[in-house]
């Protein structure tokens, strides 16, 4: 018996990835975009009414990262023009920023978007309530897979947690169902201030495919409250998530 | 002729062909089957100009073969007809459906409550906030309630105890809080790209099962025939995600009963198979790989190399720590005897997929209906119905499903043709086309019907979950509410699965 579970530590070895920020995924990842200009105005059309999200507009051409569902059809329609690189380091303070234009390397975090109230406090520890409220489950299972032995959050003092009354925080996936927007109201009012508000996932940050014209969902709550950090992807990748909340929160990699 | 039958899992049938019966020659049809080893694997309305048409898929497991008919209830109908799941239970979820969304009574219906609160359903006054729960009178009994907000990082869904003293005496699931309209959303894109993206956010632990279904139902409907290749290959793609979610499901019930060397050394594995998927593809639960008429990412020998490997891999390392957990007595003292759905509730419900099988009913749409790539497929089915059954089911299943894609790699041609996806495709008019899938959880369905010029006018998902939530509140009667999250993920059904 013990000999069998020293033989599966021993397989199991040392999983945990050391150092999250300098992990390069494989090259099919597809994380941030990267436009280059010139390109044409019919082939930027053709790309514009194929994209499931609505995520492209024209003039200027730019790719919207709160909607983008990283289907990657566009890349496959103007491959010289567009092409998802496999850099996770997407997320922003700022709404704004997500928007992808030509020419852009990197998203900007806009450090200085951070509200005051909530800058440094919470650098040693984070405690977060998630909720779904709409979410596909893959969101989810890669919210607890941030928590677990690869990527181990916990280290940075970031941990989920059952009830809001011991939250600093609240991460919402799924485009927020109406059915659903009653117990979100409830969940947020009762993590004590000062509380932070997280939208991981496209659908989570503009409904993205399940649409604004849909009567099933309500974002309401969006609409009524700051958001402190955006993270996209269909689904957020967990090594997203930890990027996106050492940079908001200021917390110590070392 | 009372029913239609078909024999292959896909299919595409011109309405006229659909035996239209009389309500009771329907129900007397249905009641002479279900005791033949037939279950019920879909029925749902359409509306058309007469009324609403009741579409009815049966599986008859014995024959291998799907058996479907009709009823219609016109506009100036008044009967009331009378309820299937007083005879059969496995009707609840379609009868509530139905009662839902259009507003038809069903007589003598002992479970007619509502099932998902769609935005488009009859009685708007309807909501989870006056959903009418079972309660025991009397002052022995307490109830407890239990979400829509769960303590982990899960989906949302209410769950009502009444207990006696610590015992459960019945636990009611009360679901709806995920529902985003993903019908009417599907049917109303003329995006076939959209559609498939969105069939992927179905449920995105089963995201390749539900996009390969709603690409082969369009194949069919579109007259577009993909290389056999592509079979091949979304079978490989199914078999892992079975591999990938049940590695998952060991690790969360390992971590249920704190037993830390199970739950970590299978999340490391689970990570294997979905950055194998991350490889292929792009995306760590298959989003991006499955497409209509072809794929982005056919396999080469570079891919079957890395899935050769990391499968290989995940066989040996899983063996083993599957073993230990199933040998370790402080997780079997919790496993075993707990949370018990014997064959006849499991047949009575309709249970499908591992949920029955656990309980030694033969549900396996992989052996029920002819596939190509599963000619020897032999289930794994286990007798007791307890959670420990359900482990094991799982345990075989990885096993089984690693033997599975080993094989399916061994004879796949790298160098075969490779088709790019077609966006592009006329419909067949005035057409039901239907495709039956086993994914990890059960039988998944999809179905699409369309009008005279080929446009989709209805279009219907079955997740397995629909089936099999009433089990998780039969097998949890007479434990105490401390074993409830072991029964729940020995389950591990589908919340948006099931609300849509």
């Amino acid at each position: 018996m013990i000999t069998k579970k020293i033989e599966i530590l021993k397989e199991h070895g040392f999983q945990t990835i050391k150092k999250p920020s300098s992990v390069i995924l494989p090259d099919r990842f597809r994380g941030r975009p990267e436009i280059k200009s010139g390109i044409n105005i019919n082939i930027a059309d053709i790309v514009c009414k194929i994209c499931p999200a609505k995520a492209i507009s024209l003039n200027p051409f730019s790719i919207d990262l709160g909607r983008c569902v990283f289907c990657g059809e566009c890349e496959r329609i103007c491959p010289s023009y567009i092409r998802f690189t496999n850099d996770f380091k997407m997320a922003s303070v700022s709404r704004e920023a997500l928007i992808v234009k030509e020419g852009d390397t990197e998203i900007d975090f806009c450090k200085g978007n951070i509200r005051p109230e909530i800058n440094d406090i919470f650098k040693r520890t984070l405690k977060l309530r998630q909720v779904s409220a709409g979410g596909d489950n893959s969101s989810e299972m890669e919210l607890n897979a941030s928590t677990n032995v690869n990527f181990d959050i916990g280290r940075y003092g970031i941990d989920f947690v059952a009830s809001p009354r011991h939250a600093d925080g609240l991460v919402i996936t799924g485009p927020i169902t109406k059915n659903m927007s009653e117990a979100l109201d409830n969940c947020y009012s009762c993590i004590p201030e000062p509380k932070v508000l997280i939208l991981a996932g496209a659908d989570a940050i503009s409904g993205s495919l399940y649409g604004e014209d849909n009567k099933a969902v309500d974002r309401y709550f969006v609409k009524q409250h700051h958001i402190d950090l955006f993270i996209p992807g269909n689904p957020v990748h967990p090594l997203s998530f930890i990027y996106g909340c050492i940079n908001t929160f200021n917390i110590n990699q070392g | 002729m009372v029913w239609y039958e078909h024999t292959y899992p896909v299919g595409v049938i011109p309405f006229a062909k659909v035996p239209l019966l009389g309500y009771q020659e329907f129900v007397n049809a249905v009641s002479e089957k279900i005791p033949q080893n037939c279950h019920c694997s879909n029925y749902f309305g359409i509306k058309n100009n007469d009324g609403i048409r009741f579409y009815c898929f049966l599986i008859d497991n014995d024959n291998k073969r799907i058996l479907i008919n009709s009823w219609n209830y016109g506009y100036y109908d008044a009967f009331v007809p009378e309820s299937l799941t007083a005879l059969f239970p496995m009707f609840h979820p379609f009868e509530r459906e139905i009662s839902e969304k259009y507003g038809i009574e069903f007589k003598n219906n002992p479970y007619d409550k509502p099932l998902r609160f769609p935005s488009d359903r009859y009685d708007k006054r309807s909501n989870s906030g006056n959903y009418p729960y079972y309660s025991v009178p009397g002052h022995l009994f307490h109830e407890v309630n239990v979400g829509p907000i769960h303590a982990g990082i899960i989906e949302p869904g209410v769950f009502r105890f009444v207990c006696n003293g610590e015992a459960i005496i019945h636990m009611e699931v009360v679901l709806g809080f995920q529902n985003r309209g993903m019908e009417t959303l599907i049917r109303f894109t003329d995006n076939i790209l959209k559609r498939i993206c969105l069939s992927e956010n179905i449920a995105g632990d089963s995201a390749v099962s539900h996009a390969t279904s709603l690409c082969s139902l369009h194949e069919i409907l579109g007259g577009v025939y993909p290389d056999p290749k592509i079979d091949i290959e979304r079978t490989i793609a199914r078999e892992m995600e079975r591999i990938a979610m049940h590695i998952a499901d060991a690790s969360a019930l390992c971590a249920d009963v704190a037993y830390q060397i199970g739950e970590v050394s299978c999340e490391a594995i689970r990570t294997i198979a979905v950055n194998t998927f991350l490889k292929w593809c792009g995306n760590r639960f298959g989003k991006g790989l499955i497409r209509t008429g072809g794929t982005y990412y056919p396999i080469n020998k570079e891919i079957i190399n890395i899935i050769f490997g990391n499968i290989t891999e995940i066989k040996k390392r899983y063996s083993l720590v599957g073993e230990d957990i199933m040998s370790e007595p402080s997780v079997l003292s919790r496993f075993e005897d707990c949370g018990i759905v014997d064959y006849k509730e499991v047949k009575a419900i309709g249970c499908v997929g591992m949920a029955a099988r656990s309980s030694g009913l033969n549900r396996d749409i992989r052996s029920s209906l002819l596939f190509d790539q599963y000619k020897n497929h032999k289930p794994v089915i286990f007798t007791e119905g307890d959670v420990m059954a359900r482990f094991k089911v799982r345990h075989y299943e990885i096993l089984q499903s690693c033997d599975y894609i080993l094989e399916m790699l061994s004879c796949l041609e790298p160098e075969g043709q490779n088709l790019s996806p077609v966006y592009s495709m006329s419909l067949q008019p005035d057409s039901l086309a239907f495709v039956f899938n086993e994914s990890w959880r059960g039988e998944l369905c999809h179905m699409a019907a369309t009008d005279e010029r080929g446009k989709l006018i209805h279009y219907k998902i079955k997740d397995p979950s629909l089936h099999n939530w009433y089990a998780l509140s039969v097998c949890v009667r007479g434990e105490e509410i401390s074993d409830f999250p072991i029964c729940n993920k020995s389950f591990n059904l589908s919340y948006c699965g099931h609300d849509l």
